[in-house]
């Protein structure tokens, strides 16, 4: 009995590891494009993903905009979420991140590391304390009737049953669509390979007549934007306040760094292992320990796969 | 203490002490309970600015994590004086010997860490923690209100008490911070900040100085969160924890300028009345100010002063330095050589090799050098000359082969005990550190070999002196021409008494006039005993210099003895010229 018990909450864990990472991956596939490939430090990432999430509930609860699409609207605003943060990404870079990264800094002793690190540190605080004075500490939902509801599949011996809560199952459909659209943007289109190569060597891809400056303005936009469509989806299963982007950013830089530096589609695999494990996490653990075990997981990825299997690992002496 | 801060530290120790009796006449004369918390916090946050600095400004790893120590010793005075009644007099130091241990155990896996992944491994840590003590079930622990005796309990009913122990404490981390920068532990940690390669390469224990400074600065943060603690009389996992108190920490340091002992202390007194006040006027209606007000302040400094108020204003301010004066002549000092410690080669060196995945970079080469000797290394781009360095000095393990310095087997050792063992370094490209007088520069490999006080001093005066830098020794190594930094190189690897010098291109990028100069510099140091390898690729210098050559082709040694033999070695010239060339002359 206890086995069976054990067995039905490891299939549980598994299936709802795979629906949750799958959202994870979409969010690290946002941070890959600027961290993995770009090599620029964005802190704020978590942030941009907080944003994604409270655009989605002023276009659904506050404005009510989404009614008419019935159930779908949740998903559609997440979708739309990411338009909207792609502006502020484009502006942030314009403003901020491009004097501190790009060809402006290629070269120099740690790449403009540290300037990003501080400068999207700032940026962090702002939104998060930002988003504390617009939108209020109150923590917001964006729940939907099929946020309650659940797709029930009995299987295997005895009753085991697999729950599929059907808001989950939809935001993790959205979020594959998603990374196969970006990848197909990324691989097959002229915009695609003009971003890949202005992200791999700046320096060259400016010989080769490539807008350098624009490229990168482009990639950490679609980034940011992919990032706030997880947040979207996140927001139609998880209730969220403006300070949800720490927990998420540790969570997406594991992603990318598990995943191998500069592979959006490694990213995404990264997202999708760290969903499994903190499912895993909560067979074994109590529910506030759950984040602690990510951090965690974080703190043995950074330290034991050191920079040399996924960059260069001394610089020539 | 290192030559030459003495008037430095005590005009620093003066000003703090002027200013810190003006703080207490400040907070003698406030009776508004409000102002008076404000004058209470500013010298607490100074304090954790202090802490920041002494590790991530001197350093220069970035840390995102102070909250980790800060809260540790918050909650060591919380739960201590509920658990065992202990007053926080005995708490807070109890608090800073928690904050050592952790920053030790934090240290010992994160230090393997560069750049902004160290940044951001030290953001986990706080956030670990936090979720930790909110499952241990202290979402809130409050400190027992003490009626009797309760200064006994660091409690005040007149706030300025608090005033005053947060002065003291203020005091204590200057002192400590103000001893850290003029001292040798600080230069070698500066050192550390800008090239660390550099710095082993010097003989400086990287890792352990690190681990030293995190400790210290984990103590003060420790210390600065017990504080806090008493204080506010209550003490929460996100208010200790949190993000904010990491980036305040931060923010006061970078704000007010990174390694100096006065950044921070500038930073604390701008930013944390300027948040406080608006929190309080504006705090209900707009209740994240001070966390905009930060997060704005630290992009103003980054794009407009990256290295804070203090550098800047002194860039601006500060008369230009003198030109260098000309002294006479020098007459040049005796070399002090470390006393060889067995007859024979000073270098053997026995089927060495090292490959990068299916690349043979180094392939089983054998050689020796005599004592006194200047043997030049030759061989095309890319034959592996440099990394055959690299093994020798212990920059890369070596996967097979032994090396003997004097007969003591060096390969397998790190880089700062090889440099100990007696092998100085240049590199291919100058590795100074750039905002240290080329005094200090040369210092750090007098104390890298591990010599002290005035022994090290001299030995740096005499690095210069052989090099012809003497007059220039105050200038900042970051206004140096390249043969200045060439020599500086030399002089630095000269000041640790090295048996054996290894010189990578010490020669290139420059002209021939300056190329003879530091080949007469060469060959005075050989004539005073030193030994030397030198890797170049100018021909006819290495044909002037060297005693004997010895050629690496595709990580093999190729050929060796006297440089006209080795030249007109066939072998040697198809390396270099290639074998179509060979063809081509010899057939016709």
């Amino acid at each position: 009995m206890d086995a069976q018990i054990f067995f039905e909450n490891t299939l549980n864990a598994c299936v709802s590891g795979l629906v949750i990472g799958c959202i994870y991956g979409l969010m690290c596939v946002g941070l890959s494009l600027i961290f993995g490939i770009m090599r620029v430090v964005n802190f704020a990432q978590g942030d941009l993903l907080m944003l994604g999430a409270y655009a989605a509930f002023y276009l659904v609860v506050v404005w009510g905009t989404m009614s008419v699409l019935g159930p779908a609207g949740p998903f559609v605003a997440a979708l739309l979420a990411g338009p909207m943060v792609f502006c502020l990404g484009w502006l942030l870079h314009r403003f901020l991140l491009s004097r501190v990264s790009g060809l402006r800094t290629a070269g120099s002793l740690d790449e403009g590391h540290f300037g990003q690190l501080i400068v999207t540190l700032g940026v962090a605080l702002i939104l998060q304390n930002g988003g504390l004075i617009l939108f209020g500490s109150t923590p917001r939902a964006v729940s939907t009737p099929l946020s309650s509801a659940a797709w029930l599949i009995e299987t295997g011996p005895g009753d085991t049953t697999i729950f599929l809560n059907k808001a989950r199952l939809i935001a993790c459909l959205v979020a594959l669509v998603v990374v196969v659209a970006l990848w197909l943007l990324l691989e097959r289109t002229r915009l695609g390979r003009a971003l890949r190569a202005a992200a791999d060597n700046p320096t060259a891809a400016t010989y080769m007549g490539i807008d350098v400056d624009r490229a990168h303005r482009i990639a950490f936009a679609l980034g940011s934007a992919v990032t706030a469509i997880a947040g979207g989806l996140v927001a139609t299963y998880l209730s969220f306040t403006p300070f949800m982007g720490i927990d998420f950013v540790v969570i997406m830089y594991a992603g990318v760094v598990l995943g191998g530096m500069g592979s959006l589609l490694g990213a995404f695999w990264g997202g999708l292992t760290i969903g499994f494990v903190q499912q895993f996490s909560a067979l074994a653990l109590p529910p506030q320990l759950q984040n602690a075990a990510i951090f965690v997981v974080f703190l043995l990825i950074v330290v034991l796969r050191p920079q040399g299997l996924f960059g260069r690992s001394a610089d020539r002496a | 203490m290192r030559p030459g801060a003495f008037p430095r530290l005590r005009r620093d120790a003066l000003i703090f002490a002027v200013l810190l009796a003006c703080y207490v006449v400040l907070s003698g004369v406030v009776t508004n309970s409000y102002y008076q918390l404000m004058l209470t916090l500013v010298p607490i946050w100074a304090v954790m600015g202090l802490s920041w600095n002494l590790f991530s400004g001197y350093v220069g790893l970035t840390s995102f994590g102070h909250a980790v120590f800060f809260g540790l010793g918050a909650y060591t005075v919380a739960l201590t004086m509920n658990a065992w009644n202990l007053t926080p007099w005995f708490g807070i130091p109890l608090g800073t010997v928690v904050g050592a241990v952790a920053a030790v155990l934090i240290g010992l896996p994160t230090f393997r860490l560069r750049g902004h992944y160290f940044a951001l491994a030290m953001l986990a840590f706080p956030l670990v923690l936090l979720y930790v003590f909110q499952y241990l079930g202290y979402q809130e622990v409050s400190l027992p209100m003490k009626r009797e005796q309760p200064w006994a309990w660091l409690q005040f009913t007149d706030p300025r008490g608090f005033t005053l122990v947060a002065l003291g404490l203020l005091a204590m981390a200057f002192g400590i911070s103000l001893a850290v920068e003029n001292s040798r532990f600080g230069l070698t940690l500066m050192a550390i900040r800008q090239n660390e390669l550099a710095a082993a390469a010097a003989g400086i224990d990287a890792r352990r100085a690190k681990m030293a400074a995190l400790v210290l600065s984990g103590a003060i943060a420790a210390a600065a969160g017990g504080l806090y603690a008493c204080i506010l009389l209550v003490v929460t996992p996100d208010a200790v924890f949190g993000m904010l108190t990491s980036a305040q920490a931060l923010t006061v340091a970078m704000f007010g300028g990174v390694g100096t002992v006065w950044g921070p202390l500038i930073g604390a007194a701008v930013l944390i009345p300027l948040a406080e006040t608006l929190h309080a006027e504006l705090g209900n209606i707009i209740p994240g100010i001070q966390g905009v007000v930060y997060g704005l302040a630290i992009i103003l400094v980054m794009l407009l002063a990256p290295e804070g108020l203090f550098w800047t204003l002194r860039d601006r301010f500060a008369r230009t330095a003198l030109p260098p004066e000309l002294g006479p002549a020098p007459v040049l000092p005796t070399l002090t050589l470390r006393a060889p410690a067995a007859a024979g080669p000073v270098l053997r060196v026995e089927n060495i090799g090292k490959s990068f995945g299916g690349l043979r970079a180094v392939d089983g080469v054998s050689f020796a050098v005599a004592r006194g000797e200047i043997l030049g290394i030759i061989g095309p781009n890319g034959a592996g000359k440099t990394t055959l360095f690299n093994l020798l000095n212990g920059v890369l393990p070596s996967d097979t082969g032994t090396a003997w310095l004097d007969g003591e087997v060096i390969t397998g050792r790190p880089l700062h005990a090889i440099c100990r063992a007696g092998v100085g370094r240049t590199f291919q490209v100058v590795r100074s550190f750039p905002r240290l007088s080329l005094l200090d520069n040369v210092l750090i490999g007098a104390y890298g070999a591990g010599l002290t006080g005035a022994a090290a001093t001299t030995a740096a005066e005499v690095a210069l002196a052989r090099t012809g830098l003497a007059a220039q020794a105050q200038r900042e190594a970051g206004a140096l021409t390249n043969k200045e930094l060439r020599l500086m190189e030399l002089a630095r690897a000269v000041a640790g008494q090295p048996h054996l010098l290894l010189l990578d291109e010490t020669l290139a990028g420059l002209g021939r006039e300056e190329c003879e100069a530091v080949l007469s510099v060469l060959r005075e140091l050989r004539a005073a005993g030193m030994t030397i390898v030198i890797i170049e690729h100018t021909m006819h210098a290495m044909l002037k210099l060297a005693d004997r050559l010895v050629v690496i082709d595709r990580g093999r040694l190729l050929a060796e003895g006297a440089p006209r033999d080795v030249v007109e070695n066939r072998a040697v010239i198809e390396a270099y010229l290639g074998r179509k060339w060979m063809a081509k002359t010899c057939s016709t």
